[in-house]
């Protein structure tokens, strides 16, 4: 009955891409177009013979752009072997050369010849000058990219590697080319940028002397000056880790290991640090503890002191920045306190442990790996940290914000900003690696509780009274601060005039009825709608990206997956703002020229984002047996049809959870954003930055809590559409053994 | 309308020195050929670790091997996956897709294989019927009980009319009573059909009761290949003779050969039993507990060392000049007392000379 595809002689997805391939090159314009990605005004503007919107066959056609015509040959070459047999090796051969020379070719031209003619001195001097140029690329160029891609994976398929799978291949393929344009190669171009001297050249010398530069490196604060940047980052970030792990595993113990009623609002608290955007604590330290703020005014009054700026500079990181990341080492020490087997505890007890004894010998030492790992986790998120330093930095620099003062300020040094991002990407990528080399392994495994039917101990006595003061106090902290930011949002001006006020929100969202309908006449519209629009269209493409790489990790095997996996999951470990500087860096000249677009913040929120996307995927397939995907391979589907119809299906959850944390993370991201906003498409987090800087506080604050509320709004939807398909999935699997 | 009927379009597998390595060094299958014939019930037997999955993956296309010739029917797969093979499995999970109803589960590969959905339909219905499961076709799996669950799984291969029909440990989530229920199914249905049928068990009871023929396994590679009589009443090696059934393994002397017949002696005791080709020498003889006797006139001494009393029998363990053994006797109302000696001998048939120790 089964027809086996290796016989076949027609090859539906070959044909397929070879049609792509010729639309690219023949239809659609070569070269990018400027008024947009979504724009099709040049379909009326001369196509297909104007320069800027001819096909690339035109192009030649004309006589012009003439280094584009090798690759009719690669693409012309598949249409001899359509009629062969996957197993013929003539086949793969072909297919494999011509996408790989294809794909060669198309990259080395756009690299080659810029916008000035030859981008490097051999080229000239080989060819003599080109007396042309070229300017970034365009949907052209990408289909046709694509179509070389995936000629090439399935040349790499038919030779029979991972079985000859078609679809596996060309998502590693798919997945490493795009992960290398838009990872790895910013990356690399930023290195690069360290070495640039100011006439163009390359030297070592320049990297050294940026690289040694005492406001790196010095340690003046040893003897009262100030210290250099890295070591301001190296130790707020540690000092960051250690509070916030301490405080998670306080939270942690009372939610598991304590009689404490109201866990489930407890719990409530991880959601914050998602939802809020993350220089909105700062704001609300101001307003609390800031020159004119309540509690400073307050305790001046009281004693008669007079007020300080003691809050911005450390003091005031360390608080925002621990108070932003305690929810995530919560969320990180849950689990792990969860994890520890109560049989193992239980087992501690029948051996004469008493309750103090048997955490300290057995719970605790459990909990090692999982406290290095939140402790590693509040380190890179500190070290990553943007808003919170910009808005409370004071005269305590650190690597983040330099960098965005080195590219935006009076000094422009891109050579420096290059450097510190070096410094910067070097020690989260320690932590990171870290992280992964101790613990990376652990993270992934669930906690099934089958045959492990023991109850958690409580915790002794002795401990329970300082966590459970330690917990009220930063929890009880943590809603003032809450509190403070919704309070702000309807003060007329704080600390000077206390009267409340909905002016800020009619400034910042404020409609008109015109004769045309509604007029969006608030100030903030602008940025909101973009803000909306951009994660709306990243989001689904976040999860699409993450989930087809969480289902290659944990699905398949394959030569060099680890390198594959390292390399998906680094993006994590990029700050915001190194990706920030190297898109800029990467992305303002040809080939790929998209600075100013909106599709360069659609393409960096995927990449910052693509880990939430693998980790939920990641986490929902391991609890999907192998044997549903091997009996649907039995059964005739192939991998493609097998993903679709039985793994899609079952990962519904996971896929919404992936959309809304991508969605909400978009919008509350900054620290790249603030690099790549354009006038056309700025972002309501660079907005309200703006805003802070021109001490314009209410607007801010009052903005900050709009985007809040519109998060919980999403998030809480979440929680409502996967709670209940969870509760369906749940009780089927539980019966299906 | 006819009603679709599920046929059998039964294949010969055959193995020619196939081997499968995982990473560098670890082989799962060392060099093995197999011949299953078309219509037969194979089962691959073995202590976990032996490879047994694994040969069974790879009829199925799940492993690639590593080197060797698979063969189904007259066709080379060696290299075809899965999806191109016309042959489908029974997991141990039964891997039902929880999200699809029972209908659909079945009716799943049939869309694969390219018939229209009321022909799929039909067929799946005929396959449930088949399985004694009319009538649940709109429940999801999770609303069956486990034995249903593993019928709709066979229901689910059987439509497809593959050329072989793979089973892995199929009863392992069943409890006892529904064991021997659903393995009298399967034997029933691959009989009526004329399936062949590659099975994979590590209980010894129940592949000698499924089989046609059985191949034990061990360490990568195949032990012996048999039918259950063969393996039962003539193992190679002390390996299967203690694998497929318990057995006693006693050494004991060669003394004389008479063209087939050896006799042996142990301690004095004589015993006639066939040479299988053994030199007069020091040899091994495996011995299964049901065939030793005890108190009789004409045997070699031992001493009751344990008496369990299991209900249907009693269970002894002897300890003798050569290391101890258990004996298993109908007789429970006259059981013998521990520290008791008394004489053993073998029954007529059944005790056999061990080749190669």
């Amino acid at each position: 009955m089964r027809t086996a595809t290796t016989e076949q002689t027609t090859h539906p997805v070959l044909i397929f891409w070879i049609i792509a391939g010729w639309v690219g090159f023949c239809i659609l314009p070569w070269y990018g177009v400027e008024d947009g990605f979504f724009r099709f005004g040049w379909l009326f503007e001369g196509y297909p013979f104007d320069e800027d919107y001819a096909p690339g066959a035109f192009l030649i056609a004309q006589g012009r752009k003439l280094w584009l015509a090798p690759m009719l040959l690669a693409l012309a070459a598949p249409l001899l072997v359509l009629k062969r047999r996957k197993t013929d090796p003539v086949f793969a051969v072909v297919l494999i050369l011509s996408g790989a020379l294809g794909f060669g070719w198309l990259i080395a031209q756009g690299f080659g010849i810029g916008i000035r003619g030859f981008n490097f001195a051999w080229l000239t001097a080989l060819f003599g000058d080109l007396g042309d140029r070229q300017f970034g690329m365009g949907y052209g160029a990408m289909i046709l990219a694509s179509a070389f891609l995936f000629l090439f994976t399935q040349g790499i398929a038919a030779r029979g590697a991972i079985n000859g799978d078609v679809f596996v291949v060309s998502a590693i393929g798919g997945v490493i080319v795009i992960v290398g344009t838009f990872v790895f190669f910013p990356i690399a171009k930023m290195l690069t940028a360290a070495f640039i001297t100011e006439d163009g050249g390359y030297s070592v010398g320049i990297f050294a002397a940026k690289f040694f530069d005492d406001r790196l490196w010095g340690l003046g604060c040893l003897w009262g000056a100030r210290c250099g940047v890295a070591w301001n980052s190296l130790f707020l970030a540690i000092l960051v880790g250690l509070l916030s792990t301490a405080l998670g595993l306080v939270f942690a113990l009372v939610v598991t290991r304590s009689g404490f009623r109201y866990k489930r609002a407890l719990r409530a608290l991880t959601v914050l640090p998602i939802i809020t955007p993350p220089f909105v604590i700062g704001l609300a330290l101001i307003l609390m503890f800031g020159l004119s703020g309540s509690v400073t005014r307050f305790v001046a009054d009281l004693l008669g002191v007079q007020p300080t700026r003691w809050l911005y500079g450390l003091p005031g990181l360390l608080i925002a920045q621990t108070l932003a990341f305690t929810p995530i080492a919560f969320l990180v020490l849950i689990g792990v306190v969860e994890g520890v087997s109560p049989s193992m505890e239980e087992a501690a007890q029948t051996l004469r442990a008493n309750k103090w004894q048997t955490f300290r010998t057995v719970s605790l030492p459990l909990m090692r790996p999982g406290l290095a790992n939140a402790f590693l986790l509040g380190f890179i998120e500190s070290m990553a940290d943007f808003g919170n330093p910009l808005v409370l930095g004071g005269n305590f620099d650190v690597l983040s914000t330099e960098i965005f003062f080195a590219i935006v300020g009076a000094q422009y040094d891109q050579g420096r900003a290059a450097v510190l991002a070096v410094v910067l990407l070097a020690f989260t990528l320690s932590a990171f690696y870290a992280q992964r080399a101790w613990l990376g392994k652990k993270s992934y495994t669930t906690v099934t509780g089958k045959g492990d039917a023991g109850v958690h101990p409580l915790m002794p006595r002795g401990l329970s009274i300082p966590v459970f003061a330690l917990a009220a106090i930063w929890g009880g902290f943590t809603v003032i601060v809450y509190i403070m930011i919704f309070y702000g949002s309807i003060v007329e001006l704080w600390g000077v005039n206390n009267t409340l006020t909905f002016k800020h929100y009619l400034t910042a969202f404020s409609v008109k009825l015109g004769d045309n309908g509604l007029l969006w006449t608030g100030a903030a519209w602008d940025s909101f709608w973009t803000t909306i629009y951009i994660a709306a269209v990243a989001a689904p493409l976040t999860a699409a990206v993450g989930l087809i790489t969480a289902y290659l990790l944990t699905r398949q095997t394959f030569a060099g997956k680890n390198a594959f996996e390292f390399g998906t999951m680094l993006s994590f470990a990029i700050p915001g703002t190194v990706i920030g500087v190297s898109y800029i860096l990467a992305f303002n000249v040809p080939p790929i020229e998209i600075t100013g677009t909106g599709i360069i913040l659609v393409i960096s929120f995927i990449f910052r984002n693509m880990p939430v996307g693998v980790r939920a995927g990641i986490a929902s397939m391991s609890q999907l047996d192998k044997s549903l995907d091997e009996s649907s391979l039995t059964l005739g589907a192939n991998s493609w049809q097998t993903f679709r119809r039985v793994i899609l299906p079952l990962l519904r959850p996971a896929i919404l959870a992936a959309l809304v944390y991508s969605f909400v993370r978009a919008m509350t991201a900054i620290s790249a954003v603030i690099f790549l906003v354009s006038a056309q498409y700025d972002m309501a987090t660079s907005y309200i930055i703006g805003r802070v800087e021109n001490n314009d506080y209410g607007l801010a604050i009052a903005y900050s809590t709009t985007l809040i509320f519109v998060m919980l709004a999403a998030v809480g939807l979440l929680q409502v559409v996967v709670g209940k398909t969870q509760i369906g999935r749940r009780t089927q699997f539980t019966a299906g053994g | 309308m006819v009603k679709p009927q599920i046929s059998g379009k039964a294949a010969p597998v055959s193995f020619r020195g196939v081997s499968k390595k995982f990473g560098k060094d670890v082989v799962a299958v060392d060099n093995i050929d197999l011949e299953v014939q078309a219509g037969k019930l194979v089962t691959l037997l073995g202590p976990s670790g032996c490879g047994k999955t694994t040969t069974l993956r790879m009829i199925a296309g799940l492993e690639i091997a590593s080197s060797g010739k698979i063969l189904i029917g007259d066709k080379d797969v060696t290299l075809l996956p899965a999806t191109d093979r016309d042959v489908s499995m029974v997991f141990q999970s039964y891997a039902l897709f929880p999200h699809m109803t029972v209908l659909e589960n079945v009716a799943y590969g049939l869309g694969f294989s390219g018939f229209p959905k009321d022909e799929a339909r039909e067929r799946a219905l005929a396959g449930l019927d088949l399985v004694g499961l009319s009538g649940y076709d709109n429940r999801l799996p999770s609303e069956l009980s486990g034995g249903q669950q593993q019928r709709v799984a066979v229901a689910r291969a059987l439509v497809l009319e593959p050329q072989v029909l793979l089973f892995d440990e199929p009863l392992s989530n069943l409890d006892a009573k529904l064991r021997r229920q659903v393995r009298e199914d399967i034997r029933a249905i691959q009989q009526d059909l004329g399936l062949t049928v590659v099975y994979v068990t590590h209980d010894q009871e129940e592949a000698l009761a499924v089989s046609d023929e059985i191949v034990v396994m061990r360490n990568a590679s195949i032990a012996q290949i048999g039918t259950p009589r063969q393996l039962y009443d003539a193992p190679v090696d002390r390996f299967v003779a203690d694998f497929i059934g318990e057995a006693n393994i006693i050494p004991c002397q060669i003394e004389t050969r008479d063209g087939d017949t050896a006799r042996i002696a142990i301690e004095g005791y004589r015993y006639d039993l066939p040479s299988r080709g053994l030199p007069v020498g020091p040899a091994s003889m495996a011995v299964r507990p049901s065939r030793i006797l005890l108190g009789v006139k004409n045997g070699f001494d031992a001493t009751i060392a344990k008496a369990t009393y299991v209900g249907i029998r009693m269970e002894y363990t002897l300890e003798t000049a050569f290391g101890s053994m258990f004996a298993v006797q109908e007789d429970v109302y006259h059981p013998l007392q521990v520290g008791q000696a008394v004489k053993v001998g073998f029954a007529e048939t059944g005790p056999v000379l061990i080749p190669g120790g």
